[in-house]
């Protein structure tokens, strides 16, 4: 606690650039999926190449990923655009399926009044799927968004600076506090990124019940 | 590309004791005793969470709430709280190891449990029906018929572990990781991305055997289905 009231300015700094190394591919890879996903969703025959295919890219470890982006990009290792690249590929494999299984849950009825009051099927993807898409799409981000959060800690070890700094520096000095504090600020994070999805959810969702979990 | 290319095909970086093979077969190591560890605590528990119906809650919030631990302040923590009290050669080892069962244990007990609860409930009647005690139920219906999502379960934690595996050397442990680690150290890309890319090779082909394995092991009755449900119940892991 001492040592956490010692350093705020440090931490805070940290913490700053921890939300956006977690948040803006979260936001990149929404963009990317929602596409991805209808197309998933559009035609069968693309379904399991598309999800099957970007949950393979999920499969590779992150530390592997962030060492492997300046490979494919033409980066520097130390650069943290690999770090918000790589999370925006976890964040579309993650949700290429959820988009998918979203659009799914929208009852065939509810297409088809539609169509059958005229609307065409761009206006109808944006006014009616993808709004009762969105519980279904909101928990998978959740997911993205808690794990982001945790996998952004590791770049740590390739000296880009964030709050898993607190992990390695203590480490290196053989002292638990930063770290702990570290962990909490994480966790801390995860959790507020959490809440403000489910209170997005529900808020772009008002014909929802109340109290139900997404 | 090159330095990479340089890196993989000197033999002298696959021999010896520091080479791609003692490495690939440590990686390998760690993750098949941190696995059975997890699966023999894991299933066990989920299977009886699954069965009586106690303690969903817990299952549930567990695999979510372990889900926002970052993986490599929790390794540095247990290695330094428990290390100097171990000493020696478990200084590094023990903590370690505990910390990727504790990582595993979550995906593996939730697979175990939803697998039980995902059940039809008149195939449970049935059995019930045909006069089978509990444990006859459990063993002969249920977990046959939650394979599936027990597998998906053990799938999870098994990239979970080969992910977190790699920030093993961070504590001075072998493993894949120490090409990363090391690489860094000396400013040789080359041994790093070449690292890299055995790591992802190596999690990328234990994703497909334990598919294939999955394919051969679930009656074929219950493969149609299977996927949907895993995809219901998302239990996907976290790459670390």
């Amino acid at each position: 606690m001492t040592w956490f009231l010692g350093h705020l300015s440090q931490v805070g700094g940290l913490l700053a650039t921890h939300t956006a190394l977690a948040v803006i591919p979260l936001l990149i890879g929404l963009l990317l999926a929602v596409p991805l996903g209808w197309l998933a969703h559009r035609y069968r025959w693309l379904t399991a190449p598309l999800v099957a295919g970007t949950g393979l890219l999920y499969t590779i470890p992150s530390l592997a990923l962030f060492v492997l982006m300046p490979l494919v990009l033409g980066t520097g290792i130390l650069d943290p655009i690999n770090v918000v690249i790589a999370l925006s590929v976890y964040t579309v494999a993650l949700l290429v399926r959820t988009v998918a299984d979203g659009l799914a849950s929208v009852p065939d009825e509810v297409v088809q009044a539609a169509t059958a009051m005229g609307v065409g099927p761009l206006r109808r993807f944006f006014t009616v799927e993808l709004p009762l898409a969105v519980p279904v799409i909101a928990a998978g981000l959740r997911v993205a968004a808690v794990s982001n959060v945790s996998v952004v800690s590791v770049a740590a070890l390739l000296g880009i600076s964030q709050l898993g700094s607190l992990f390695t520096d203590g480490f290196a000095r053989d002292f638990v506090d930063p770290i702990v504090v570290g962990i909490v600020a994480c966790m801390t994070l995860a959790l507020v990124l959490d809440l403000v999805i489910l209170v997005a959810s529900r808020v772009l969702t008002p014909w929802q019940q109340r109290g139900r979990t997404a | 590309m090159s330095a990479i290319w340089r890196w993989l095909v000197d033999p002298a970086h696959w021999l010896g004791s520091d080479g791609i093979f003692a490495r690939l077969g440590e990686h390998l190591g760690y993750a098949s005793v941190t696995l059975l560890l997890a699966a023999l605590i894991g299933i066990p528990l989920g299977l009886w969470i699954g069965h009586t119906g106690r303690g969903r809650l817990v299952v549930v919030n567990l695999a979510n709430g372990m889900r926002s631990v970052p993986t490599l302040g929790l390794l540095f923590v247990a290695v330094l709280v428990l290390g100097p009290r171990l000493g020696g050669d478990l200084a590094f080892l023990a903590p370690a190891i505990i910390v990727l069962v504790i990582l595993a244990i979550p995906p593996i007990l939730a697979g175990a449990y939803a697998g039980v609860e995902s059940v039809d409930p008149a195939a449970r009647d049935a059995a019930r029906g045909m006069g089978m005690r509990p444990l006859e139920v459990l063993a002969k219906v249920e977990v046959p018929c939650a394979l599936p999502l027990i597998f998906s379960g053990l799938r999870s934690a098994a990239l979970q572990v080969i992910a977190t595996g790699t920030l093993a050397a961070s504590v001075s442990l072998g493993g894949l990781g120490r090409f990363l680690i090391d690489g860094q150290a000396y400013r040789d890309y080359g041994q790093m991305a070449g690292g890299a890319l055995l790591v992802a090779v190596l999690a990328v082909l234990v994703d497909l055997i334990f598919a294939a394995v999955q394919r051969t092991v679930v009656s074929p009755g219950l493969q149609p289905t299977t996927s949907r449900r895993a995809t219901r119940t998302r239990l996907v892991p976290d790459p670390a």
